[in-house]
């Protein structure tokens, strides 16, 4: 698939490296390979004992592992993050104004401009926040946006992951690292700085506190538990944020607040950062044999008592059918056009779409709407006659589940080998936190490659690795 | 503090000290296997017994044998107090403290973990044995030291504390009644060959072998070891030690308690027993009763613990 495709490379034209990579470079024409070998040996043997670990489901031989870390970092001029940044900032704007039109009046429907079927019909729609406003009207208190290159000004979005998204974490321990191995590198390079997110996380979080608190918000971290392929990640933002990390049993509903078990009595908290999903959350109004949440949270929640993070019904807006009305959606709410560009998206649910869908399987990527980290998903260049072949039953039988995509030529940045650097295809995920006082967006993000040479797939449950990424100061 | 955090602080501290433990009982126990043809069985089955870990022994085999023995104590996963799953339980109540705990301690933890995992997946070869429990206990106090260096002298370190020395005064106390016997002042057995051999033992299993010489000063008679063990404030793992650094750390978490928790109480009385007595008042009591009712104590001790601190419920 590699071979009738050009792919447009971040650090190198044919003219040398560029603009923002002038720098690094030099510096790596500078360094030894064994040396830098080592570093990457160091790098892993550093993350083994920090636990930077994830599990991965259904492999239980290989329980815990590591999810790769490339040493070159992902470099990104301060001209283009100013771009990408405004356009992240309208999005989720538009996005949390969104779904608070559709769980109360409900404008976008009656206007036509996203067809009714998508919401009544989906199984992310929560009934139950119909008709409420959650403290500060926010919904989308985390988005995690997921954007790829394809040349020097093509960004696109390809998903918003306005429901829980993860991978923070590695965007500071992989800073940390990169500090920790090259020093030298950050006084000459002029970086700007991650590690200010859990702070403004807190801040963020804090600023969405209901109405009724008094005094200092206390805000706690809701994780599945040790099990959990993100625990890492949950315990990781709960330290550094200087907060609890509770699991459900922790949690009771007290004089109808939400408390947590403390070794003193029950205590109050006014913001939970949740990271069990939805269909969890409450077994009382939700799933019944869930044991990860908490019973008659959603009542204390309808009341006002306290603020969740993001808000239960915000999966509606991960549909990739609703993605592919994200620049309607932004008209709509904003009025102005939408600044990152979407992802061209076949709707199979339509029969001409579909039709075409089913002609060109071959150029295509499928996804299921539903559907989150790389499962479920066919690579039509990358698959097999018979794979295509068993694709379309699925397709035509269930064809309201899957929404197409061209094959993107995905930008690559080199990786470091042992035998010197070489490209691979590399997504961005920024993350931006929305509170009453605005959206923040953190200068940098998390950087995903895929290290198997041509593969287009990047995420970590496939075998994807991370980089670094570099916001270069003005 | 979460009641579960405190749980988890406690009970890794209690696994990790059970690990230690459990290493000293094969060191001894496989000294006096190599030095002597004739009884090495009943030294191993009394390491089964002081490890409290008969039933699941004996559930499996039905020999008291060296490779038997010291495969179930270190290595069997199906042996909840192996090594190998006291090991795996620290690490994962470590993961559910994290936010509890200073980068060291977490670190020497996971590395701690990572280092037995690889230590312990094969059967080790006799002549290996010596050089990995020399491991395990380096381990330990690997933990130990990150603990003792980074961490502040809070409450949560206060439940690590707790969990290290209700761990130990039943590890101790178990040690010293499987071979109660042995320490009975009954004049006929003094000075055979058994009887040193059987102190040895026990002062290996707590790795006193040497301070116990410098501290009597050259009286070894049952009594001054069973004193030693027992009531001597001085020594680390002697049950008056332990007493009283329970009582220490409940006191430092229940400094703003109006009134005292019941396990400060029931800790103190236990301390109360331990505290400026005779060990000739202990023999007349019974050793063994006194030591089953140590035992007793300080599990009902652990288990009030719990309920005072809200680690579950």
């Amino acid at each position: 698939m590699t071979n009738n495709m050009t792919f447009f490379d971040e650090m190198l034209s044919d003219d040398g490296a560029r603009p923002p990579y002038e720098a690094y470079h030099a510096w790596f024409a500078g360094q030894n390979n064994t040396r830098l070998a080592n570093k990457a040996q160091e790098a892993e043997a550093f993350f083994r004992r920090t636990g930077i670990t994830f599990n991965v489901y259904g492999q239980s031989d290989a329980e815990e592992r590591l999810i790769p870390f490339d040493l070159v970092p992902r470099i990104i001029s301060n001209r283009e993050w100013a771009k990408l940044s405004k356009g992240i900032d309208q999005r989720v704007r538009a996005i949390n104004a969104f779904l608070h039109d559709i769980y109360n009046r409900q404008e976008i429907l009656r206007a036509g401009v996203v067809p009714i079927e998508l919401i009544a019909n989906n199984e992310a729609f929560l009934p139950q926040m119909i008709g409420f406003s959650p403290p500060g009207d926010i919904y989308t208190h985390i988005v995690g946006t997921d954007i790829v290159r394809t040349g020097q000004d093509e960004f696109y979005v390809l998903e918003d992951n306005a429901r829980t998204p993860s991978g923070v974490s590695y965007m500071l321990e992989n800073r940390e690292t990169m500090l920790q191995m090259f020093p030298e590198l950050f006084s000459k390079i002029k970086v700007e700085p991650v590690s200010d997110y859990p702070k403004s996380l807190r801040r963020s979080l804090a600023a969405c506190a209901p109405q009724g608190c008094d005094g200092r918000p206390c805000v706690a971290v809701l994780t599945p538990g040790i099990h959990n392929s993100a625990y890492y990640e949950h315990s990781f933002l709960a330290d550094q944020m200087g907060v609890e990390l509770v699991e459900g049993h922790d949690l009771r509903v007290v004089d109808g607040h939400i408390a947590m078990r403390t070794t003193r009595g029950y205590k109050r908290i006014d913001v939970l950062y949740r990271r069990v999903d939805d269909d969890f959350l409450d077994p009382l109004t939700f799933n019944p044999t869930s044991m990860l949440g908490v019973p008659g949270i959603m009542d204390v929640y309808r009341a006002g008592n306290i603020t969740i993070a993001n808000a239960p019904g915000t999966g509606i807006a991960d549909d990739k059918a609703i993605y592919s009305y994200i620049p309607d959606i932004i008209q709509f709410y904003t009025g102005e056009a939408a600044i990152l560009k979407n992802v061209e998206t076949y709707r199979c649910s339509e029969p001409e779409m579909l039709s075409y869908v089913l002609d060109n399987l071959a150029d295509l990527v499928v996804k299921e709407v539903h559907g989150s980290g790389g499962y479920g998903m066919l690579v039509g260049p990358a698959a097999s006659k018979k794979e295509l072949a068993d694709f379309a039953a699925k397709l035509k039988a269930n064809a309201a589940n899957y929404i197409a995509q061209p094959t993107l030529s995905l930008s690559t940045v080199p990786i470091f080998t042992e035998s010197g650097l070489a490209p691979r295809h590399v997504d961005l995920r920024p993350f931006a936190l929305m509170s009453p006082n605005g959206v923040n967006i953190t200068p940098g993000g998390l950087t995903r490659v895929a290290l198997t040479e041509g593969s287009l797939v990047v995420n970590s449950s496939q075998g994807g690795g991370t980089k670094d990424t570099w916001i270069l100061e003005d | 503090m979460l009641g579960k955090t405190a749980g988890g602080l406690y009970w890794m501290f209690r696994s990790l000290e059970r690990a230690e433990n459990t290493a000293r009982l094969i060191e001894a126990g496989f000294r006096i296997a190599l030095t002597r043809s004739t009884g090495a069985e009943a030294e191993w089955k009394s390491v089964i017994i002081t490890s409290a870990s008969q039933a699941g022994y004996k559930a499996k085999y039905d020999r008291y044998d060296s490779e038997s023995v010291v495969y179930f104590l270190l290595q069997d996963t199906d042996n909840p107090s192996s090594v190998l799953s006291v090991i795996k339980a620290a690490r994962d109540n470590a993961r559910l403290v994290r936010t509890g705990l200073t980068t060291e301690v977490w670190t020497s933890v996971n590395e701690t973990w990572m280092v037995l995992t690889e230590l312990l997946k094969d059967p080790i070869p006799q002549t290996e044995l010596p050089a990995a429990l020399a491991t395990i206990r380096a381990q330990s106090a690997v933990v130990r030291g990150a603990l003792h260096g980074t961490m502040l002298r809070n409450d949560i370190y206060d439940f690590c504390r707790l969990g290290t020395f209700v761990e130990r005064m039943d590890s101790t106390s178990r040690i010293i009644d499987v071979k109660y016997y042995s320490l009975l002042p009954a004049p006929s057995f003094v000075g055979s060959r058994l009887d040193n051999v059987q102190w040895e033992t026990i002062l290996r299993s707590v790795s006193a072998h040497r301070s116990f010489r410098w501290v009597v000063e050259g009286d070894f008679s049952a009594p001054a070891i069973a004193n030693f063990l027992i009531l001597d404030g001085r020594m680390p793992r002697s049950l008056r030690f332990c007493a009283g650094k329970i009582v220490d750390n409940l006191g430092y978490l229940g400094m703003d308690d109006k009134e005292p928790k019941p396990s400060l109480l029931m800790a103190q009385k236990l301390c109360a027993r331990l505290k400026d007595r005779d060990i000739g008042s202990i023999f007349e009591e019974g050793l063994h009763e006194f030591l089953i009712s140590v035992i007793d104590e300080n599990l009902r001790i652990g288990l009030q613990i719990e309920q005072d601190y809200r680690f579950n419920s």
